[in-house]
C-alpha cells in the first residue's frame, strides 16, 4: 500500500503525455480491439483507429451518427449503443447497431440495426443518452446504464446473444442522479459506477470530472467512499482536471492483459492542443478497493528501483562516492575515529562530512572517463546517488508506442549510453542509442502503482519479455509474471 | 550354537550395524555448529536447492580493497598453480607466500557455508583474507537456461566450468540469490563450480544454488567432490 501511494504521488507530480496523431474526439466510447487494432467512436459519427494505441487516425463512421456511443465486444459481435434526440431534450432513444468487425476492410464489416434498447419520453426523470455497457464477468449477463442530468442514471439488462433489451417492458432501475456518461465496471467482487459530473462542452471552462461509487450488487446502491449514495448526489472523485488537461469525462475501461489495466477518457480542453477535445489513455490503479487514475510516465531523470529487492538499476562499473571518498579523521589533537594512525581533520570528526557545505550532484561526464567505452553490463545495487544509477527516460519520436505512451529510450543521465535487450534475453548498456527496437522501452504503470518495463523487441525472440530483478544485484529479462514483484519497478525522482 | 548364543551374536551384530550407521551420519564435526567433514559419495542439494558440499582452501592473506576494480584485478593474480582448473583432493596442500595451506572437504548443515567457522577451525585468520572453494555438480542430463545464484560475505567471483559468470563487489552480507548469473548450460555429468570469496573483516560466508528456466531452485542434480566421489569430473 505504501508502495502504491508513493508511486501514485510520484506520477501525479508529472505532466502526462497526450496521445499522438489525430486524437480529436468528444464523448469517446470504451476503446475496443478488433483484429489487433484499437477503435473508439464519438459523438457525431466520429471515430478513431490505432495500430498500437499510441498513434491514432480518423476512422470510418458507423451507420448511425448519434451521441456518445459505447461499444462492447460480446461473442462474435461488436454491439454499439448510440443515442439520438427524438424531440426536445430529454426525449431520446438509445439504438443498437452491431457488426462482426470494426475494420471497414473486413468482409465481416457490416452494421446491422438492432432497434431501440432504452428511451425517455421527455417528461420522465431521465434523458436516455450516454449509454455504457458491462458484460458481467461473473455470470455473463449484459447490462446498460444511461442517462444525463435530467433525473436519473438508469440500468437495464440486455440479451448478450442479441444485444437487445432483455425485458423491453421492464422498469429500469435508478442508480444515480445529476451526472452523465456513466458506465459500470467490475473488480474483485464489487461493481463500480463511474459517471461524469460537472458541465461539458465549454472548452477550458468545462467542469467535467469523473466520480464513482461502488456496490456489491449490480443493481446498487452505489455508495461513495463517505457512504453517500450516488442516487442522492454522492460520488468520490476519480479524475479531475490537471495542469494542461481540463475536464476529463466518459470513462472507459481498457484491459491490456497480464493484470495491466488502463482507462480512456476525453478532455474537454487539451491546452497543449489549442483547447481541443481529445482522447487520452491512462493507467488504472487500484488502492483500498477503489480505482485510482494513474498518469503516464513523464520524460525526466529517475532512479529505477526494484519493488522486489529495493535495489536500483545501474551500470556495472565501480562507483565514485559522491563528494569523493571520505578519510577517517578525528578532531585535531586526537587519535581519530579510525585508530591510532588515522589522520586528523576538521572539527567535528569523521561524521562531520567534508566540512565544505553542500556536495554538488555527481557529474556523469566527469566520473565516466574511467568507464569502458564499449558495452557495459547492468546490474542492481543500493542507490547511492551516483551517476551510473541515474537514468533519463526520453520519448523517441516516430518510433511508435503502445496504449497511452510512446516508446522510450533509457539512457544514463547526462550521457548517451543506452539500455538495450540482448539476443539471449539479457541486458546491456550500449555506448549510444542506435534506434533498434531492442533499445526502445515500453513502460506501463501497473495497478499497484509500480511499473512494468518491456523492450519493444528482443532480437531472435517473439516472446514478450520484461525487466526482471532476478536477484538483489542481478537483472535480466523474462516473461512478465503478474503475481510476482520481480517485474515491478518504481521510478523515483528523489 | 545354542539359541542363547545366536541371540547374543545377533544382538552384537545389530549394535555394530547401528554404530556404523551413527558413525556415517555423524562424521567428524569441525569447529562451530555449521560444518562437518564431508561424507563420502554424492549429496543432493537441500530442499531449497542449496549446495552443501564444498572443497575449501584455508584462507590466503589478502589485504585487498573490495571494490569492483580491485577484486577484478585480484582474481587475475595466480595464487597457486592452475587455480581456475585444478580439482584438488581433501588434504591436498598448496604453498602460498611461504605458507602451506590445505584443502578441506566439508559439508554444511545450513544453506550457507560459514567461512568464519571454517577458518577458525584451522586457526586461520578471518579478516583480510581470500577463500577459494569449489564443488562438482553432477547433472543427469544437459540443463539449459539455468542460472547460478549466490550470496557472499563479502565480495566474490564465481566460475562455472572455467567461465566467469558472477562478480559481486563491495563490503556486503550474504543474501540469498544476491548475484545471479546470466543463463548458462550445465553439461551432462560433471560441472565444476568455483569461487573466490574476499573478506575484509568480521563474519564471512557464502551460499549457492542453481535456478531453473522458471527461476525456481534446481534440485535434479548431485554434488560430489573429487576426493570422495565415485567418478572423476
Amino acid at each position: 500500500m505504501i508502495r502504491s501511494l508513493i508511486a501514485a504521488i510520484l506520477f501525479s507530480a508529472c505532466q502526462v503525455f497526450a496521445l499522438d496523431g489525430q486524437i480529436q474526439i468528444h464523448d469517446p466510447s470504451t476503446i475496443v480491439r478488433c483484429d489487433g487494432k484499437f477503435y473508439t467512436y464519438g459523438t457525431g459519427g466520429s471515430s478513431l483507429v490505432s495500430e498500437d494505441g499510441w498513434t491514432w487516425n480518423r476512422g470510418a463512421a458507423p451507420s448511425r451518427r448519434g451521441m456518445a456511443p459505447d461499444v462492447i465486444h460480446v461473442g462474435d459481435r461488436y454491439y454499439m449503443y448510440v443515442a439520438r434526440n427524438v424531440g426536445a431534450q430529454p426525449r431520446a432513444d438509445i439504438d443498437l447497431i452491431w457488426s462482426k468487425s470494426l475494420d471497414p476492410n473486413s468482409p465481416d464489416y457490416k452494421w446491422e440495426e438492432g432497434g431501440v434498447v432504452a428511451s425517455s419520453d421527455g417528461a420522465e426523470d431521465c434523458n436516455a443518452i450516454d449509454p455504457g455497457a458491462l458484460l458481467d464477468p461473473n455470470d455473463g449477463r449484459l447490462w446498460l446504464v444511461y442517462g444525463s442530468y435530467f433525473g436519473y442514471i438508469r440500468l437495464v439488462e440486455l440479451n448478450p446473444k442479441t444485444g437487445q433489451r432483455l425485458n423491453p417492458n421492464g422498469k429500469p432501475l435508478d442508480l444515480a442522479v445529476n451526472c452523465e456518461a456513466s458506465i459500470l465496471i467490475h473488480h474483485d467482487g464489487w461493481y463500480y459506477l463511474l459517471a461524469t459530473h460537472g458541465s461539458c462542452c465549454r472548452g477550458a471552462e468545462s467542469g467535467y470530472n469523473i466520480r464513482m461509487g461502488r456496490s456489491r450488487k449490480v443493481s446498487g446502491p452505489y455508495l461513495d467512499h463517505t457512504g453517500l449514495d450516488m442516487i442522492k448526489g454522492g460520488g468520490t472523485l476519480f479524475a479531475g482536471s490537471s495542469a494542461r488537461h481540463v475536464g476529463p469525462g466518459h470513462f472507459g475501461w481498457l484491459d491490456i492483459g497480464d493484470g495491466v489495466e488502463k482507462f480512456s477518457c476525453h478532455y474537454e480542453a487539451d491546452l497543449d492542443r489549442g483547447g481541443a477535445s481529445v482522447l487520452d489513455i491512462r493507467p488504472l490503479l487500484w488502492k483500498d478497493g477503489w480505482p485510482v487514475a494513474g498518469d503516464n510516465l513523464k520524460e525526466s531523470d529517475y532512479r529505477i528501483e526494484s519493488a522486489r529487492t529495493g535495489t536500483a538499476l545501474e551500470l556495472a562499473v565501480q562507483g565514485v562516492p559522491v563528494g569523493g571518498a571520505r578519510v577517517r579523521r578525528g578532531p585535531p589533537g586526537s587519535q581519530g575515529f579510525g585508530g591510532t594512525n588515522a589522520p586528523t581533520g576538521p572539527p567535528g570528526g569523521f561524521f562531520a562530512g567534508t566540512g565544505r557545505g553542500p556536495i554538488p550532484v555527481q557529474n556523469a561526464t566527469e566520473v565516466s572517463t574511467n568507464w569502458p567505452k564499449e558495452n557495459i553490463d547492468v546490474r542492481l545495487a543500493n542507490f547511492l546517488d551516483q551517476a551510473q544509477q541515474k537514468w533519463t527516460i526520453g520519448a523517441v519520436t516516430n518510433a511508435g508506442g503502445y496504449a497511452g505512451s510512446p516508446y522510450f529510450k533509457i539512457t544514463i543521465a547526462g550521457l548517451d549510453r543506452a539500455l538495450a535487450a540482448t539476443a539471449d534475453g539479457e541486458l546491456v548498456s550500449l555506448p549510444a542509442l542506435t534506434g533498434g527496437p531492442e533499445q526502445l522501452w515500453r513502460i506501463d504503470q501497473l495497478t499497484d502503482g509500480t511499473c512494468r518495463i518491456m523492450p519493444k523487441a528482443v532480437p531472435n525472440s517473439k516472446e514478450p519479455l520484461a525487466l526482471c530483478a532476478i536477484g538483489s544485484s542481478s537483472v535480466t529479462l523474462s516473461r512478465f509474471d503478474p503475481a510476482s514483484d520481480k517485474h515491478r519497478w518504481l521510478f523515483k525522482t528523489q | 550354537m545354542n539359541s542363547h548364543k545366536r541371540v547374543f551374536l545377533a544382538a552384537l551384530a545389530a549394535i555394530h550395524s547401528t554404530l556404523i550407521v551413527i558413525a556415517a551420519e555423524n562424521p567428524a564435526r569441525l569447529a562451530g555448529p555449521s560444518l562437518t567433514a564431508a561424507a563420502s559419495g554424492e549429496k543432493a542439494p537441500d530442499a531449497d536447492g542449496f549446495i552443501q558440499r564444498w572443497l575449501i582452501l584455508e584462507p590466503i592473506r589478502a589485504n585487498i580493497p573490495l571494490s569492483d576494480n580491485a577484486i577484478t584485478e585480484a582474481v587475475k593474480k595466480e595464487y597457486f598453480p592452475d587455480q581456475l582448473s585444478v580439482i584438488p583432493r581433501d588434504g591436498d596442500k598448496v604453498k602460498i607466500q611461504e605458507t602451506e595451506l590445505a584443502w578441506h572437504a566439508v559439508d554444511t548443515r545450513g544453506y550457507n557455508v560459514n567461512l568464519y567457522h571454517f577458518a577458525h577451525n584451522y586457526r586461520a585468520p578471518t579478516s583480510n583474507v581470500l577463500f577459494w572453494a569449489l564443488t562438482i555438480v553432477d547433472c543427469p542430463e544437459e540443463l539449459r537456461d539455468v542460472r547460478l545464484a549466490i550470496g557472499s560475505n563479502a565480495a566474490s567471483v564465481w566460475w562455472v566450468n572455467g567461465q566467469q559468470v558472477i562478480g559481486i563487489y563491495g563490503d556486503r552480507q550474504t543474501v540469498i540469490d544476491d548475484g545471479v548469473s546470466k543463463r548458462l548450460t550445465l553439461k551432462k555429468g560433471a560441472n565444476v563450480i568455483r569461487c573466490a570469496v574476499f573478506n575484509a573483516g568480521g563474519a564471512t560466508d557464502f551460499c549457492a544454488r542453481f535456478l531453473g528456466g522458471d527461476e525456481k531452485p534446481l534440485k535434479n542434480f548431485k554434488v560430489r567432490l573429487s576426493e570422495v566421489g565415485d567418478k572423476k569430473p
